[in-house]
């Protein structure tokens, strides 16, 4: 029971951290069509920018966190204009080569100006401890992240479906032609959702850094994790990304814990079955 | 994806016949192979490795080029045309190269078959992430068979017979290039065949419009299966012939890793053509081992600015740009 009640933790945890990076992505793909293979690597900017501004600069765990997310926006913001914008609406592969550039680019960039070893974020102290829930003590890190999970979801939610803003941006979503036509400017939209998807990377990658550890690779190596909740959840789905990050994350806990040996394994062959099944995702749409 | 340099434009431009264009292409990269063994004497090992993986480029070119499939995976058929000539090799006493490329082809033919059904199913998307999943499950599973596969330290110790018997596999790798410069030659004469067959033709014509060539009665899913089993065949033999030169196959044969540069190299050469793959292999892994022997890190720096710029100047590749600047220079003329 004990060690159900930490498995479940865990997993939920993992899957909120995983929810933030990867709900960006997903509004991405399903509003812009765009196969963002970089933004692993905003996810891995807000871990540097986050780790740099606690232990070098010497600002509080929040603070370090805020100043991540303001940092890599900064950061992401031309490149919209310069880079992304050059690939809306073209085939698959000119998107998957430009993003992965990007990925490559920042891979070595970071590498070169912090080298290669793996950061950390020192916790504040009422993170470290645990906290006493009356029957059981949970790790306070552990809840901020699920804490975290929960406003970002009920904020996008709010956002996206009692807001005017997210009235149209759903219309453009489903059928950009038609709203479009009935006068929503649809590329106005992309800007903000570029924006608010790099926010929310960098937010998931500084939070998530106990589940995701910053280093030069993270950049590729957890995006076909993020792709995998995108294709899982359907794209555009806050619900879905939300269900296929706790699915996926309680697969890849409890096969970690269980069955070690085999817990990737198991992990693909799910995704696989699951994508074979349901092409469109859970609950993504049919195009 | 536009497609403007299809062979039928070729023909009604007044260009020259199509088999001849071939010969003369094949060879110049048989002069050019043949001249590298002279010029570059020292560097044998990477012209053979580069020979290796332009046989997965041009592979990866058949199911991008020819038939709109978007996979991040297709290293798991080269990888899978590897391990099994390499356990082929230690386990059932088979050295003779030959022999041990086409079973590397079988294969690779078989997994295709294999990725082929997974993949087919959907498009865009879902298909780039069933890809993923593919390889990345093919390499678990050759990291836990450790058995057969040797696990994450690799097979090593396969001890190749010579070729006909007379030139081995030595320290200097002279009879591993021309080998491999003979298997590129043999594969690029059977590619010529099949990209110019009618064949080749519907695959491109389901890639552009499926809805149509449907309409014409023709059952698309069984066809670009064939396409996908001839694309496992030349991945596998480029795994074999990885295998023959180094006497090792690693994990890495297998990696999402070799899949994405796989396919950079494709789009930097040009998808589609068969020369683009070849002249995007060979650019991309002399810049990478030139600057990768300064640091590895700004490699990364600079495949990533290369990858960009392709996209923004090129975005046909290498092909599509020699392509535009022939048809500046004839309507000028």
């Amino acid at each position: 029971m004990v060690t159900f009640f930490s498995i479940a933790v865990d997993a939920v945890a993992y899957g909120m951290a995983l929810f933030i990076i990867c709900i960006g992505l997903s509004l991405m793909m399903g509003l812009m069509r765009v196969v963002n293979l970089a933004h692993g690597a905003f996810a891995m900017i807000g871990g540097y920018l986050a780790s740099y501004a606690t232990m070098q600069l010497g600002f509080g765990y929040f603070a370090g966190i805020a100043l991540a997310v303001l940092g890599t926006t900064l950061i992401a913001l031309p490149l919209e204009p310069l880079l992304y914008r050059r690939i809306y609406g073209k085939p698959e592969l000119m998107q998957v080569l430009m993003t992965v550039g990007i990925a490559f680019a920042a891979i070595g960039i970071v590498n070169y100006l912090m080298g290669p070893t793996l950061k950390t974020i020192p916790l504040p102290p009422i993170l470290a401890t645990p906290v006493d829930l009356g029957f059981r003590s949970i790790a306070g890190h552990r809840l901020f992240v699920i804490a975290s999970g929960v406003v970002v979801v009920a904020a996008l939610w709010i956002a996206i479906e009692y807001t005017t803003l997210g009235v149209k941006l759903r219309a453009a979503i489903e059928k950009p032609d038609m709203a479009r036509a009935l006068g929503v400017r649809t590329s106005a939209y992309f800007l903000g959702c570029y924006v608010v998807a790099t926010a929310l990377a960098a937010f998931g990658g500084a939070v998530g850094a106990e589940f995701l550890p910053i280093e030069p690779f993270h950049a590729l190596r957890y995006i076909v994790t993020f792709l995998v909740v995108v294709s899982v959840g359907g794209a555009g789905s806050i619900l879905g990304s939300l269900f296929a990050c706790l699915l996926l994350g309680a697969i890849d806990v409890t096969g970690r814990y269980l069955m070690p040996d085999f817990g990737n394994f198991f992990f693909y062959l799910c995704v696989i079955v699951v994508i074979f099944a349901y092409p469109n995702g859970l609950m993504g749409r049919a195009r | 994806m536009t497609m403007r340099h299809t062979p039928l434009s070729d023909a009604a431009r007044g260009a020259w016949p199509a088999y001849k264009r071939d010969a003369v292409g094949i060879l110049v990269v048989l002069a050019g192979g043949i001249a590298g063994y002279f010029l570059f004497p020292d560097s044998l090992a990477l012209l053979t490795r580069i020979v290796s993986i332009a046989l997965l480029v041009l592979s990866l070119d058949l199911v991008v080029g020819f038939c709109g499939v978007a996979t991040l995976g297709h290293a798991a058929l080269y990888g899978i045309g590897a391990y099994a000539a390499g356990i082929v090799c230690l386990r059932a006493g088979i050295t003779d190269p030959f022999l041990l490329v086409l079973i590397g082809a079988a294969a690779g033919a078989v997994a295709g078959i294999v990725m082929g059904a997974v993949l087919l199913r959907t498009h865009g998307l879902p298909q780039l992430v069933l890809s993923i999943a593919f390889v990345q499950l093919v390499q678990e599973g050759a990291n836990k068979a450790s058995a057969y596969t040797g696990g994450s330290d690799g097979l090593a110790g396969m001890m190749p017979a010579p070729i006909f018997g007379v030139f081995a596999f030595d320290l200097w790798g002279r009879s591993a290039y021309l080998f491999a410069i003979f298997l590129l030659v043999v594969v690029l004469m059977i590619l010529a065949i099949v990209a110019r067959s009618p064949f080749a033709m519907l695959c491109r014509g389901a890639k552009e419009d499926p809805v149509r060539v449907e309409a014409l009665g023709v059952a698309i899913r069984p066809e670009l299966l064939r396409m996908y089993a001839i694309s496992g065949a030349i991945a596998g033999v480029g795994g074999a012939l990885g295998m023959l030169a180094t006497q090792v196959v690693g994990l890495d044969g297998v990696s999402f890793e070799l899949s994405a540069n796989s396919l950079v190299m494709l789009a930097l050469g040009g998808v589609g053509s068969l020369y683009g793959a070849l002249g995007g292999t060979v650019v991309f892994m002399m810049v990478e081992h030139m600057v990768a022997a300064i640091n590895p890190f700004h490699w990364m720096t600079v495949i990533g600015g290369l990858m960009i710029g392709v996209v923004l100047v090129a975005p046909r590749g290498l092909a599509g740009a020699v392509d535009d600047i022939k048809r500046r220079s004839e309507t000028r003329r």
